[in-house]
Protein backbone atom coordinates (compact mmCIF):
# COMPACT_ATOMS: atom_id res chain seq x y z
CA UNK A 1 0.00 0.00 0.00
CA UNK A 2 1.70 3.88 -1.03
CA UNK A 3 0.96 6.48 0.40
CA UNK A 4 0.56 9.25 -2.42
CA UNK A 5 -0.16 12.26 -0.66
CA UNK A 6 0.17 13.69 2.90
CA UNK A 7 -0.60 17.05 4.81
CA UNK A 8 -1.20 17.99 7.99
CA UNK A 9 -3.68 20.68 8.95
CA UNK A 10 -3.24 22.15 12.92
CA UNK A 11 -6.16 21.74 14.96
CA UNK A 12 -5.61 24.88 17.79
CA UNK A 13 -9.15 27.00 17.24
CA UNK A 14 -12.54 26.37 16.66
CA UNK A 15 -12.19 27.44 13.14
CA UNK A 16 -9.53 24.84 12.35
CA UNK A 17 -12.75 22.23 12.93
CA UNK A 18 -13.91 23.84 10.30
CA UNK A 19 -11.31 24.10 8.06
CA UNK A 20 -10.80 20.17 8.87
CA UNK A 21 -14.25 19.67 6.90
CA UNK A 22 -13.62 22.04 4.28
CA UNK A 23 -10.44 20.00 3.65
CA UNK A 24 -11.32 16.55 3.74
CA UNK A 25 -14.89 17.13 1.78
CA UNK A 26 -12.18 18.83 -1.05
CA UNK A 27 -10.21 15.61 -0.88
CA UNK A 28 -12.82 13.01 -0.76
CA UNK A 29 -14.09 14.88 -4.23
CA UNK A 30 -11.25 14.92 -5.72
CA UNK A 31 -10.67 11.29 -5.24
CA UNK A 32 -13.90 10.68 -6.68
CA UNK A 33 -16.12 9.66 -3.30
CA UNK A 34 -19.56 9.12 -3.45
CA UNK A 35 -21.46 12.02 -1.70
CA UNK A 36 -22.65 9.57 0.41
CA UNK A 37 -19.22 8.29 1.48
CA UNK A 38 -18.00 12.22 1.34
CA UNK A 39 -20.49 13.12 3.73
CA UNK A 40 -19.60 10.20 6.24
CA UNK A 41 -15.74 10.71 6.61
CA UNK A 42 -16.14 14.33 6.69
CA UNK A 43 -18.64 14.14 9.81
CA UNK A 44 -16.20 11.53 11.30
CA UNK A 45 -13.80 14.09 10.98
CA UNK A 46 -15.90 16.90 12.48
CA UNK A 47 -16.52 14.56 15.22
CA UNK A 48 -12.35 13.54 15.79
CA UNK A 49 -11.05 16.77 15.24
CA UNK A 50 -13.70 18.50 17.95
CA UNK A 51 -12.09 15.75 20.64
CA UNK A 52 -8.50 16.77 19.67
CA UNK A 53 -9.63 20.27 20.11
CA UNK A 54 -11.27 19.96 23.28
CA UNK A 55 -10.48 16.89 25.19
CA UNK A 56 -7.02 16.63 23.88
CA UNK A 57 -6.33 20.41 23.89
CA UNK A 58 -5.56 20.96 20.68
CA UNK A 59 -3.29 18.67 17.72
CA UNK A 60 -3.27 18.25 14.68
CA UNK A 61 -4.76 16.05 11.86
CA UNK A 62 -2.80 14.38 9.13
CA UNK A 63 -4.27 13.06 6.08
CA UNK A 64 -2.65 10.55 3.39
CA UNK A 65 -4.14 9.70 -0.02
CA UNK A 66 -3.75 5.62 -0.29
CA UNK A 67 -3.52 4.12 -3.93
CA UNK A 68 -3.06 0.60 -4.62
CA UNK A 69 -4.66 -1.83 -4.42
CA UNK A 70 -7.38 0.45 -3.17
CA UNK A 71 -7.92 4.14 -3.47
CA UNK A 72 -8.73 5.44 0.32
CA UNK A 73 -8.53 8.08 2.33
CA UNK A 74 -6.14 8.09 5.84
CA UNK A 75 -6.71 10.76 8.63
CA UNK A 76 -4.85 10.71 11.81
CA UNK A 77 -5.84 12.85 14.83
CA UNK A 78 -3.00 13.47 17.66
CA UNK A 79 -2.83 14.87 20.54
CA UNK A 80 -1.01 15.26 23.68
CA UNK A 81 -3.52 15.72 25.99
CA UNK A 82 -4.75 13.73 28.97
CA UNK A 83 -5.20 10.23 27.07
CA UNK A 84 -8.41 8.39 27.72
CA UNK A 85 -8.34 6.35 30.45
CA UNK A 86 -10.80 3.78 29.44
CA UNK A 87 -11.33 3.27 26.04
CA UNK A 88 -14.26 1.17 25.93
CA UNK A 89 -15.71 2.90 27.46
CA UNK A 90 -15.06 6.29 25.52
CA UNK A 91 -16.65 4.11 22.86
CA UNK A 92 -19.91 3.29 24.30
CA UNK A 93 -23.02 5.48 23.30
CA UNK A 94 -23.78 8.16 25.71
CA UNK A 95 -20.54 8.27 27.36
CA UNK A 96 -18.94 11.43 27.59
CA UNK A 97 -16.56 13.56 30.18
CA UNK A 98 -17.87 17.07 28.39
CA UNK A 99 -21.05 18.47 27.59
CA UNK A 100 -21.42 16.59 24.44
CA UNK A 101 -23.83 13.46 23.04
CA UNK A 102 -21.44 10.96 23.62
CA UNK A 103 -21.27 10.01 20.35
CA UNK A 104 -18.22 11.43 18.86
CA UNK A 105 -16.10 8.61 18.91
CA UNK A 106 -18.27 5.28 18.28
CA UNK A 107 -20.11 7.32 16.04
CA UNK A 108 -17.44 8.17 13.95
CA UNK A 109 -16.29 4.37 14.24
CA UNK A 110 -19.52 3.58 12.91
CA UNK A 111 -19.26 5.98 9.54
CA UNK A 112 -15.57 4.60 8.33
CA UNK A 113 -14.37 1.47 7.28
CA UNK A 114 -11.37 1.33 9.87
CA UNK A 115 -10.73 2.73 12.78
CA UNK A 116 -8.12 2.34 15.56
CA UNK A 117 -7.80 4.28 18.75
CA UNK A 118 -4.21 4.67 20.98
CA UNK A 119 -3.96 6.38 23.77
CA UNK A 120 -1.60 6.88 27.08
CA UNK A 121 -2.78 8.63 30.42
CA UNK A 122 -0.73 11.82 30.46
CA UNK A 123 0.93 11.44 27.18
CA UNK A 124 -1.88 11.79 24.76
CA UNK A 125 -4.32 10.34 21.88
CA UNK A 126 -3.84 9.17 18.37
CA UNK A 127 -7.05 7.84 16.36
CA UNK A 128 -6.73 7.03 12.71
CA UNK A 129 -9.67 6.15 10.59
CA UNK A 130 -9.56 5.03 6.49
CA UNK A 131 -12.55 5.23 4.31
CA UNK A 132 -11.96 3.30 1.56
CA UNK A 133 -13.50 4.19 -1.96
CA UNK B 1 -19.17 39.08 15.39
CA UNK B 2 -20.59 36.32 12.73
CA UNK B 3 -24.47 35.92 13.07
CA UNK B 4 -26.75 33.77 11.66
CA UNK B 5 -29.89 36.11 10.09
CA UNK B 6 -33.03 35.65 11.94
CA UNK B 7 -35.93 36.74 9.72
CA UNK B 8 -39.85 37.37 11.11
CA UNK B 9 -42.79 36.65 8.86
CA UNK B 10 -45.69 37.24 10.81
CA UNK B 11 -45.80 34.78 14.00
CA UNK B 12 -43.18 32.48 12.37
CA UNK B 13 -39.31 33.10 12.55
CA UNK B 14 -36.98 31.79 9.57
CA UNK B 15 -34.15 31.03 9.60
CA UNK B 16 -31.59 29.91 6.88
CA UNK B 17 -28.37 28.41 7.71
CA UNK B 18 -26.02 28.68 4.76
CA UNK B 19 -22.34 28.58 6.37
CA UNK B 20 -20.81 25.78 7.53
CA UNK B 21 -20.76 26.87 11.13
CA UNK B 22 -18.42 26.61 14.15
CA UNK B 23 -19.34 25.53 16.99
CA UNK B 24 -19.48 28.77 18.89
CA UNK B 25 -21.68 30.34 15.81
CA UNK B 26 -24.34 27.34 16.71
CA UNK B 27 -24.03 28.04 20.12
CA UNK B 28 -25.02 31.87 19.37
CA UNK B 29 -27.72 30.81 17.01
CA UNK B 30 -29.70 28.73 19.59
CA UNK B 31 -29.10 32.20 22.04
CA UNK B 32 -30.57 34.38 19.67
CA UNK B 33 -33.47 32.32 18.51
CA UNK B 34 -34.92 32.05 21.91
CA UNK B 35 -34.39 35.67 22.83
CA UNK B 36 -36.38 36.42 19.33
CA UNK B 37 -39.12 34.07 20.30
CA UNK B 38 -39.76 35.68 23.56
CA UNK B 39 -39.21 39.03 22.34
CA UNK B 40 -41.68 38.33 19.09
CA UNK B 41 -43.82 35.88 20.48
CA UNK B 42 -43.47 33.90 17.79
CA UNK B 43 -45.42 30.65 17.59
CA UNK B 44 -43.46 28.52 15.23
CA UNK B 45 -39.77 28.59 14.12
CA UNK B 46 -38.15 27.15 10.46
CA UNK B 47 -34.89 26.28 10.24
CA UNK B 48 -34.02 25.12 6.51
CA UNK B 49 -30.73 23.27 6.47
CA UNK B 50 -30.82 22.85 2.67
CA UNK B 51 -27.37 23.91 2.16
CA UNK B 52 -25.52 21.98 5.02
CA UNK B 53 -23.50 19.54 3.84
CA UNK B 54 -23.19 17.74 7.35
CA UNK B 55 -24.64 17.86 10.42
CA UNK B 56 -22.37 16.04 13.26
CA UNK B 57 -23.42 15.59 16.85
CA UNK B 58 -23.16 19.17 17.61
CA UNK B 59 -25.16 20.91 15.40
CA UNK B 60 -27.58 18.06 15.42
CA UNK B 61 -27.52 18.27 19.61
CA UNK B 62 -28.16 22.18 18.83
CA UNK B 63 -31.18 21.65 16.78
CA UNK B 64 -32.37 19.34 19.33
CA UNK B 65 -32.23 22.09 21.72
CA UNK B 66 -33.16 24.85 19.90
CA UNK B 67 -36.32 22.60 19.34
CA UNK B 68 -36.70 21.86 23.06
CA UNK B 69 -36.44 25.71 24.15
CA UNK B 70 -38.66 26.63 22.34
CA UNK B 71 -41.26 24.11 22.85
CA UNK B 72 -41.00 25.58 26.59
CA UNK B 73 -41.34 29.26 25.22
CA UNK B 74 -44.55 27.73 23.21
CA UNK B 75 -42.88 27.65 19.91
CA UNK B 76 -42.67 24.71 17.26
CA UNK B 77 -39.80 23.91 15.59
CA UNK B 78 -39.92 22.37 12.03
CA UNK B 79 -36.03 21.80 10.21
CA UNK B 80 -36.59 21.74 6.88
CA UNK B 81 -34.53 20.53 3.85
CA UNK B 82 -32.21 18.10 4.98
CA UNK B 83 -29.64 16.46 2.38
CA UNK B 84 -30.39 12.92 1.66
CA UNK B 85 -26.63 11.93 2.65
CA UNK B 86 -26.85 14.29 5.30
CA UNK B 87 -30.00 12.07 6.72
CA UNK B 88 -28.19 8.47 6.36
CA UNK B 89 -24.82 9.93 8.07
CA UNK B 90 -26.56 11.01 10.92
CA UNK B 91 -28.88 8.18 12.02
CA UNK B 92 -25.40 6.02 11.14
CA UNK B 93 -23.79 8.44 13.66
CA UNK B 94 -26.26 7.31 16.35
CA UNK B 95 -28.58 10.78 15.91
CA UNK B 96 -32.13 10.23 14.79
CA UNK B 97 -33.21 13.54 16.00
CA UNK B 98 -35.64 13.01 18.56
CA UNK B 99 -38.07 15.52 19.34
CA UNK B 100 -37.52 17.49 16.17
CA UNK B 101 -40.05 17.74 13.48
CA UNK B 102 -39.18 17.89 10.62
CA UNK B 103 -40.51 18.76 6.40
CA UNK B 104 -39.13 17.69 3.30
CA UNK B 105 -38.99 21.86 2.37
CA UNK B 106 -39.80 25.09 3.36
CA UNK B 107 -43.46 24.79 1.40
CA UNK B 108 -44.08 21.72 3.79
CA UNK B 109 -42.51 23.53 6.79
CA UNK B 110 -44.69 26.10 6.28
CA UNK B 111 -47.80 24.17 5.94
CA UNK B 112 -46.59 21.89 9.25
CA UNK B 113 -46.38 24.87 11.61
CA UNK B 114 -49.71 26.62 10.26
CA UNK B 115 -51.36 23.56 11.06
CA UNK B 116 -50.08 23.32 14.63
CA UNK B 117 -50.89 26.70 14.73
CA UNK B 118 -54.29 26.15 13.94
CA UNK B 119 -54.79 23.17 16.73
CA UNK B 120 -53.85 25.62 19.40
Amino acid sequence: MATVASETVPLTTEPDVVSVRRIVREKTTKLGFSLVDQTKIVTAASELARNTLIYGGGGAMRMETLNGPRVGLRLTFEDNGPGIPNIELALRDGFTTGSGLGLGLGGAKRLVNEFSVDSRVGEGTKVVITRWK
Amino acid sequence: MEKIPILRMGDLLLVTIQVDMHDRLAMTLQDDLTQRISETSARGVLIDISSLEMVDSFIGRMLANIAAMSRVLDAETVVVGMQPAVAITLVELGLSLPGIRTALNVDAGMELLRSSGNGN
